[in-house]
């Protein structure tokens, strides 16, 4: 994937003012920075749920800003799960994990349903496949919704903030999963709050602030010796 | 506008406290209806005389007829209400369509159909409707009431339409991105994740609208169609235009009226506390 | 004017368009007579349940048990029962059982005429709708602001006045708005008591001239021109009623 200066603006408030990374397959990257810096607005652009003004986000060849765009063919291949879970109230989990694959990508019923009750029991809710959403904890939710995201075989999976609506207890089933994609080779990109977490699993972080990208490199790097000072107050308003 | 909410409420000093709101019971309406019609049938049985039957004896014999004449508004509005639903369900989807030109005709329509006055779209529909439609070799009747139906179907439609779209609108933004982001198209998104989830939000607007459908279907009787009005018309020329028969007349369908929308209006009410939405 | 009838005279002969309401001075006056009696009875009803409205609104906050049944009887009872048939009930059966009166002319007549009874009738029956709408207005005024007025010395009416209905009508005013369009819709009703209202003077004329379709666009179109005028006007005081940084919008 490779994003190229890319700007974005909300009317007049420029929220992304030339962003530009890359990334390579199996990479899994942190996006950090404070709140309003353009992270969140940035993951929508990569699979066209925000348009942008200028610039371009290429993901396996496919030129997102492009008029024609075919969006559907694009999110089939790149997975998002949302800050706020957005399971389909009025299904049970097993339903919400399997609606797309049969409703969209047209795969018989009885191979998507061992798949999801596969993804079910991965994400460690097996048990749970009839529950409705209005009936589970929002950590078990959160790892529904990734399911469901899964259930699609993306090549590539969006996290936008996923752990930010959770309690300090459920924050960890799901970074369990998380990491657990991770060391299985799936492209990710990840906009979070959780330094320790991000430190762990990121091959690369990103900190943007202000809608422009201010510094990257691993973590150890990254962490340890900051180079540019906004990261540097940035991490220590952190500690 | 943000509503200051009933939980700023603690105890309040008496005098000033807000009263709790009454709960009719049943029966106070027995009371009240014994307090109307005790002294009224002690008055006209002292004003029978001979050759002049008592009113409630007189209501009493045409009340099987003005029953049927009763259960006629009740299909009419049935019947408005199904046709308008359904049609009012596509112009909802209309309402919100991505296409601009869909959704200015719509909302032409829906403000159209919404600010006309209903009386005026019955004569409308009577007036401008054939009589008989000609389908490929088929010739179709178009009687009064049918005519009347598809006039009162116009507004329940726009209604219906403006239901759908609130209901839409006020499904949160995070599932239309969670279903955009799992690739449905916009149709599959409408069909099998938003609607579905408005179905509940919609029934008490819903029944609302059909509880003001069934009022209106007395309108009917200006435009010559037979309905209990009308029929109560032609009971009091039968029993030779007496006036004084009106009020009683007048006053015992109104309260068929009220024992058909009641338990409409408090179904209605224990739906909308129900499935009370947090937006 | 002589200039745009003749054109309209001119649009007849071509085209087959018949609109003798702008061409024809008869149909012309009775036309704008019946619209002028429609704007009366729409302001005059308007006018009225607002009053209804704020008097049955105090009345349910009463604290004699037996108001508070009353007032919710009657409201029960105007909501749910057809607007039509409680005009027939005033209109022919109440005035049935009132006195009548002498005309100048020497003959009797009902001592309340048409106009009048339509006017009551469509007032209780909006007033109805309007006693709930102010009574979810005035419980959304916070507690504390009833309080605050207690303390300023305030009594129970002037605070009712004074302090809890101005803020209670800024809350209601979007539901109030959507009862006071329906009125104007609902004074076609005076139709089927031969008040000649624009729809009855309106039937009049396609019944003279034969021109249905015409006129029932001009109706039409008028119609929902008094009505979004009726709503701009609403639009205005809303804004000139609007608390700033109040609305969460």
């Amino acid at each position: 994937m490779k994003i190229a200066d890319v700007h974005k603006s909300f009317g007049h408030l420029e929220v992304l003012k030339g962003v530009s990374l890359e990334l390579m397959k199996g990479d899994v990257i942190c996006i950090i920075g404070p709140s309003g810096s353009g992270k969140s607005t940035l993951i929508r652009c990569i699979n066209a749920l925000t348009p942008f003004q200028r610039g371009s986000i290429k993901v396996m060849g496919i030129e997102v800003n492009d008029q024609h765009l075919d969006k559907r063919a694009l999110r089939r291949r790149v997975g998002m799960v949302f800050q706020q879970y957005n399971l389909f109230p009025h299904r049970t989990a097993l339903q919400n994990v399997m609606m797309a694959p049969i409703q969209v990508l047209h795969q018989p019923r009885k191979e998507v349903e061992a798949r999801a009750r596969a993804l079910m029991k991965k994400v460690r809710l097996e048990g749970k496949e009839n529950s409705y959403p209005g009936e589970m904890s929002g950590g078990q939710q959160q790892r529904v919704a990734i399911a469901r995201s899964l259930a699609m075989n993306p090549e590539v999976m969006l996290f936008d903030e996923v752990t930010a609506a959770l309690d300090p207890e459920t924050v960890k089933e799901v970074l369990v999963t998380i990491k657990q994609l991770a060391d299985e080779g799936m492209t990710c990109i990840l906009v979070t709050h959780e330094m320790r977490f991000a430190r762990d699993v990121a091959d690369r972080i990103y900190f943007t602030d202000r809608g422009v990208i201010v510094e990257h490199g691993p973590p150890e790097e990254f962490f340890t010796s900051p180079k540019d000072a906004r990261t540097r107050t940035f991490l220590g308003q952190l500690s | 506008m943000e509503v200051l909410h009933r939980s700023a409420f603690r105890m309040p000093p008496a005098h000033l406290a807000p009263v709790p709101p009454v709960r009719l019971r049943a029966w106070f309406g027995l009371v009240l209806i014994a307090l109307i019609v005790l002294p009224a049938a002690f008055a006209d049985a002292a004003a029978t005389t001979a050759g002049r039957a008592g009113i409630f004896a007189t209501l009493a014999r045409w009340t099987p007829l003005l029953l049927r004449g009763f259960g006629f508004n009740i299909l009419i509005s049935f019947v408005a209400m199904t046709i308008g639903t359904a049609l009012g369900a596509f112009l909802g989807i209309g309402l919100i369509s991505l296409s601009r030109p869909i959704r200015q005709v719509s909302w032409t329509l829906t403000q159209f159909f919404r600010n006309a006055p209903w009386l005026v779209l019955l004569f409308f529909a009577m007036f401008m409707l054939p009589f008989q439609l000609r389908i490929g070799g088929l010739l179709i009747p178009l009687p009064d009431w049918m005519k009347a139906v598809i006039g009162l179907s116009l507004p329940v439609m726009a209604n219906v339409g403006e239901i759908v779209r609130g209901a839409v609108l006020s499904i949160p933004s995070g599932q239309w991105e969670a279903a955009e982001s799992l690739a449905f198209s916009r149709h599959q998104q409408i069909w099998t994740i938003i609607l579905p989830q408005c179905v509940k939000r919609m029934l008490p607007p819903w029944m609302n609208l059909y509880a003001i459908l069934t009022m209106s279907t007395v309108l009917a009787s200006i435009v010559g169609v037979n309905e209990v009005m009308t029929l109560a018309g032609q009971v009091e020329a039968a029993e030779g235009g007496r006036t004084d028969l009106l009020a009683p007349l007048y006053g015992w369908i109104l309260l068929w009226f009220f024992l058909y929308s009641y338990p409409i209006a408090r179904l209605t009410l224990w739906l909308e506390r129900r499935y009370h939405v947090e937006i | 004017m002589n200039a745009v009838a003749a054109w309209f005279r001119q649009l007849y002969q071509t085209t087959g368009i018949n609109l003798p309401i702008i061409y024809d001075p008869f149909d012309r006056a009775r036309f704008l007579r019946g619209l002028d009696m429609t704007i009366e009875l729409s302001v005059i009803t308007i006018l009225a349940s607002i009053v209804i409205g704020i008097v049955g609104a105090w009345l349910q906050g009463s604290r004699l048990v037996w108001t508070r049944r009353i007032m919710q009887g009657y409201i029960q009872v105007f909501r749910n029962t057809p607007p039509l048939v409680q005009l027939y009930f005033f209109y022919f059966g109440l005035s049935a059982l009132l006195p009548l009166r002498k005309t100048s002319y020497g003959t009797t007549a009902p001592l309340i005429g048409g106009f009048a009874w339509v006017c009551i009738s469509l007032s209780f029956f909006a007033g109805a709708f309007n006693v709930e709408i102010f009574r979810s207005g005035i419980e959304a005024v916070p507690r504390s602001t009833r309080e605050a007025a207690e303390a300023l010395g305030y009594s129970r009416l002037k605070a009712y006045i004074h302090v809890i209905l101005p803020l209670a009508f800024r809350v209601c005013l979007p539901a109030l708005n959507n009862n006071l369009v329906n009125l104007i819709k609902t004074t076609t009703l005076a139709y089927a008591v031969a008040v000649p209202e624009l729809l009855y003077v309106s039937a009049q004329i396609w019944s003279d001239d034969t021109n249905v379709p015409e006129m029932m666009v001009v109706l039409l179109i008028i119609y929902v021109g008094l009505v979004g005028l009726l709503v701009y006007i609403m639009h205005k005081v809303e804004h000139a009623l609007r608390m700033p940084g109040y609305s969460r919008v």
